[in-house]
This record gives structure tokens, sequence and C-alpha cells, in this order.
């Protein structure tokens, strides 16, 4: 893959991947934060997100090294499998999600869904709020958890945990910016897209890295990613056609009997 | 021990998710891939083809249950 701008085609995609993947985990988390934050405590939901931010520094202080350490044989099998499971799972929920078996990812429904839960928990004592508290860190936690994998295995493969990490901060930054200009949760964002890019990348990336730490060697090389990436694409997109004219064909068969 | 079991379950939906068939056939590409590639056969269009039949048979069973 030929270099551009100082960056080669691997690590553009390394940090395009990170980048997408963090902005929607950014985008669900920042949903929770603002429900809890504006109907109950600003200083509670601050503490319990940088409580969370302090401990998924930890899991990166403690993976990281972890991971680096590992021979780049396991290294790419452990990483490729890794990124292969996340990868399918992305995708088969973009794709049902696409394809209308699985209801799309609503930010502004979640948001009042948990402003209207945060209102029913009570009355916000002087002190530093529990609920709000526990809610945001959990929130962040659980949603920060994937990018920190994410980052850490993509970047320990690369050798380049500097730009996933960068590329995941950018993001991180982007979405909470837009937050606070926009005030309230980012429906317009369009995650299931980007969840079927993330999906693409992870599993593009799973397939090539896993395939090469097992000992299968790619046509091509590097170079093989660009068929494999596109091959993905058309998969994914085939399938959700398929879906949605089965759909369609269900629906005209229940109006025929109806008739 | 509720403790240990709420981790345990938590680790379980976090890698291996909604369909732990993603992740077993995942694991069964990755191993043949390595079996094979220690012979004169070619490996790496094993795992195409796994990705190719988990994704659409994990979304087809979906499919099949909202008909």
């Amino acid at each position: 893959m030929g270099d551009s701008a100082g960056m080669s085609g691997t690590e553009f995609g390394l940090a395009l991947s990170v980048f997408l993947a963090c902005a929607v985990e950014a985008v669900e988390a920042l949903t929770i934060v603002l429900a809890v934050g504006t109907t109950r405590s600003w200083r509670s939901t601050g503490a319990g997100v940088g409580a969370a931010l302090v401990a998924l520094a930890a899991v990166t202080a403690a993976l990281g090294p972890a991971l680096t350490a590992l021979p780049i044989g396991v290294l790419r099998v452990v990483v490729g499998g890794l990124l292969l499971i996340f990868g399918l799972q992305w995708l088969r929920k973009a794709i049902l999600r696409a394809s209308g078996l699985k209801a799309l990812h609503d930010e502004e429904e979640i948001f009042e869904r948990e402003a209207h839960t945060a209102r029913a928990a009570g009355a916000v004592g002087a002190g530093l709020d529990p609920y709000s508290f526990t809610i945001a860190f959990k929130g962040v936690l659980l949603e920060g958890l994937e990018v920190v994998f994410i980052v850490l295995t993509f970047g320990a493969n690369q050798h380049h945990v500097a730009i996933a990490a960068a590329a995941a901060g950018i993001a991180v930054v982007l979405v909470v910016l837009a937050g606070v200009v926009v005030h309230a949760p980012l429906a317009r964002v369009p995650e299931n897209t980007l969840k079927f890019g993330v999906g693409v990348m992870l599993t593009s990336f799973g397939m090539f890295w896993g395939g090469e730490g097992a000992g299968a060697r790619w046509p091509g090389s590097d170079g093989a990613l660009l068929v494999i990436i596109p091959a993905v694409v058309a998969l994914a997109v085939s399938i959700v056609f398929l879906l949605r004219r089965r759909a369609m064909v269900a629906v005209g068969d229940k109006a025929a009997v109806g008739a | 021990m509720t403790r240990l079991r709420a981790t345990a379950q938590f680790l379980w939906e976090f890698v291996i998710g909604d369909d732990w068939r993603i992740a077993a056939g995942v694991v069964a590409g990755l191993g043949l891939t390595a079996l094979v590639s220690h012979t004169s056969i070619s490996a790496w269009w094993i795992l195409p083809v796994a990705v190719a039949a988990l994704l659409t048979g994990s979304v087809w069973r979906v499919a099949r249950t909202h008909r």
C-alpha cells in the first residue's frame, strides 16, 4: 500500500477505524452523560465521567504493555481474532438495523428514557449525587472499554498506539465539542452508517492480521487489503439487499392474502 | 461469588456478544488456517469463506425468527 502525506494506507486505515469507532461510542456515552447531567447534577456527573476516564487509563496502562510484549505471530492471531469477533458483531448489528430487523439506535429516545429514569430516582442531595455519579461512570466506562480495546489491539499490532490514541482523542474532543454546542443528544449523527464502516474495517483488518498470524500468506501481501475491504463491503451490502427484498416479498404476500 | 459471576457475564457479553457462534467460528477458522498453512495447500482463503458463512448465517437466523 502506497504512502501518502507521510502516512501509509494501513496507518490511514488504522486511524480512520479508531476515529469512527471512538466517535460512535462517544456519541452514545454523551447521550447518557447529558441526560443525567441536565436532569440531576452536573458536578456529580462530571465526577463520574472523570472517575471512568481514570479507570480507562488504568486499563490501558495495564493491558497496553502486556499486549505489546507478545511475539508478533501470537499478537497477530490474538489481535486478528478479537478484531474479527468485534467487527462481525458490529457488522451484524449494522446489517440487522439497515434491513429493518432491529430498531435503529435513536439517541433522542435513549436521552428521554435516561432523563425520565434519572428524574424518577428521587431528589438530588446537597453533596455528591450517587445516582448521577454511578450512571455517568458506568456509561463512560462501558462505552470507553470497547474503544480502549480497539485502540490497543490496532495500535499494538501496527506499533502505532500513538496514532490510534490520537485518532481516538480527536474523535472524543469533536463529539464533546458538538455536544457542548448543541447541548442535546447528537441524534443527527448517522450512527448506523458509522457502525457499518467500523464493522467493515475491523472485520477486514481482523481477517488480514489473523490470517497472517495463523501462517497464511495473502496474495499481494499488504495489497490484499485493497481487495478484502471492498469484498467485505460487497458482502454486507448484498446481505442487506437480500434481507430488504425478502421483507418486501413477505409484505406483498401478506397483502395478497388479505385482499 | 456474585461479583465474580457478574464479571464473567460482563466479559462474555463484551467479547462474545449476541451470537456465540461468531466467536466459535472465528476461533475454528483461525485454527484451520494454522493447520492448513503447515501443508502445501494455500490457507489464505479459509478466513474469507468463514467470515462470509458466519455473517450470513448469523443474520439469517435472526431474519428467520422475524417471519
